[in-house]
């Protein structure tokens, strides 16, 4: 196992948002982390990112504590668009490269292309689905171990769609990890091979999306609504 | 291709391979894609896609030479087995379907012979 939590907690305000949360990611897998608005999807994965502080909790990364090292090999697509309006797409990737020791501009390029988005595009003149095919890009064009992306198919159109998902899969590799959070369960149905359910800053279900659907002769979409129920 | 989601993704592009040898759009001996454009071409999960590989060969639907990808099987008793275990599920489901209408084997006869004239519309 590559990337292990242990019973983690997180609370704010008082309030409970990630409730003895334990899994672990195997290389080579494609992970739906899946769950309502305030399922503590994103907490999670701040968590992991080290945005966010566990207030308990253990996480381990290649059989070591989860430290800077093991997080310099970790990329996070946040929700939120984090560009400055008066930057060019191209200003995005050297801000990256800057950053990042592991980002690769020549992939950076060709997925701008793949994208249909150009070089020298102002930020404020892209509609949101070319920021979050944008973002997706810069995320992406690192040579990291694990991906956490932050619902990266929330309120894209379907031609976007397509191909936000083709890029995804083309960037799943046997030594990688890519984990993607949703609450459009069937988007994801045929692309992920693993399932975290999280209700209520809960894990209420993990397994094999393949597996989930021989047993019980139902898709994932609806086990997620049966769960919830 | 749609899929339906209740059904495990690497059954039904199976079902959707085994289709295409029978047809002849992949050809006997022909080389499939790898792993990987298979995952591409039908938008699914590169782990889904090497599993399709890994019970077609079992199933001996195809075969891997070494370290030039993998080949649509050259034993034409094999496709004919495939494409009469296909012919024999549709024709079962559509009994069984048209037994719970409570149609007779006379109707159903009937009907066959004119719809499939009409190109079975």
């Amino acid at each position: 196992m590559v990337l292990e939590c242990k019973e983690l907690r997180k609370k704010y305000l008082g309030k409970t948002v990630v409730d003895n949360v334990s899994f672990v990611l195997e290389e080579g897998s494609i992970y739906a982390l899946l769950g309502q608005n305030g399922s503590g999807k994103t907490t999670l994965m701040k968590m992991i990112t080290g945005l966010v502080k566990a207030d308990q909790g253990e996480m381990t990364f290649q059989g070591e504590k989860l430290g800077v090292k093991a997080k310099e090999q970790i990329a996070y697509m946040p929700t939120e668009a984090y560009f400055y309006d008066y930057m060019k797409t191209k200003d995005v990737g050297k801000y990256y490269a800057d950053f990042f020791e592991d980002f690769n501009k020549q992939h950076f390029d060709e997925l701008l292309i793949q994208m249909d988005i150009h070089q020298k595009d102002r930020i404020k003149h892209l509609s949101s689905g070319q920021i979050a095919k944008l973002k997706l890009a810069v995320t992406l064009a690192r040579n990291a171990k694990l991906y956490l992306l932050d619902e990266p198919l929330n309120g894209i159109d379907l031609l976007s769609r397509d191909i936000i998902i083709t890029i995804i899969l083309e960037a799943s590799r046997e030594d990688n990890m890519i984990v993607i959070s949703s609450h459009l369960v069937e988007e994801l149905e045929k692309i992920v091979d693993h399932i975290i359910l999280l209700n209520k800053g809960r894990v209420s279900l993990v397994g094999e999306a393949e597996e989930i659907r021989e047993t019980r002769g139902k898709s994932i979409t609806d086990v997620y609504r049966e769960v919830l129920a | 291709m749609e899929f339906i989601n209740n059904v495990p993704i690497y059954v039904q592009v199976i079902d959707d391979i085994k289709r295409d040898i029978v047809n002849g759009i992949l050809p006997m001996g022909g080389k499939m894609p790898s792993s990987r454009e298979l995952a591409l071409k039908y938008k699914i999960n590169p782990n889904t896609s090497s599993r399709i590989y890994r019970e077609m060969e079992a199933e001996g639907i195809c075969f891997t030479k070494r370290g030039l990808g993998t080949f649509v099987t050259e034993d034409k008793e094999t496709v004919v087995r495939i494409r009469e275990k296909m012919a024999e599920d549709f024709i079962n489901s559509f009994i069984q379907g048209m037994k719970g209408l409570g149609f007779t084997r006379e109707e159903l006869n009937h009907l066959i012979s004119i719809k499939y004239g009409e190109g079975g519309a």
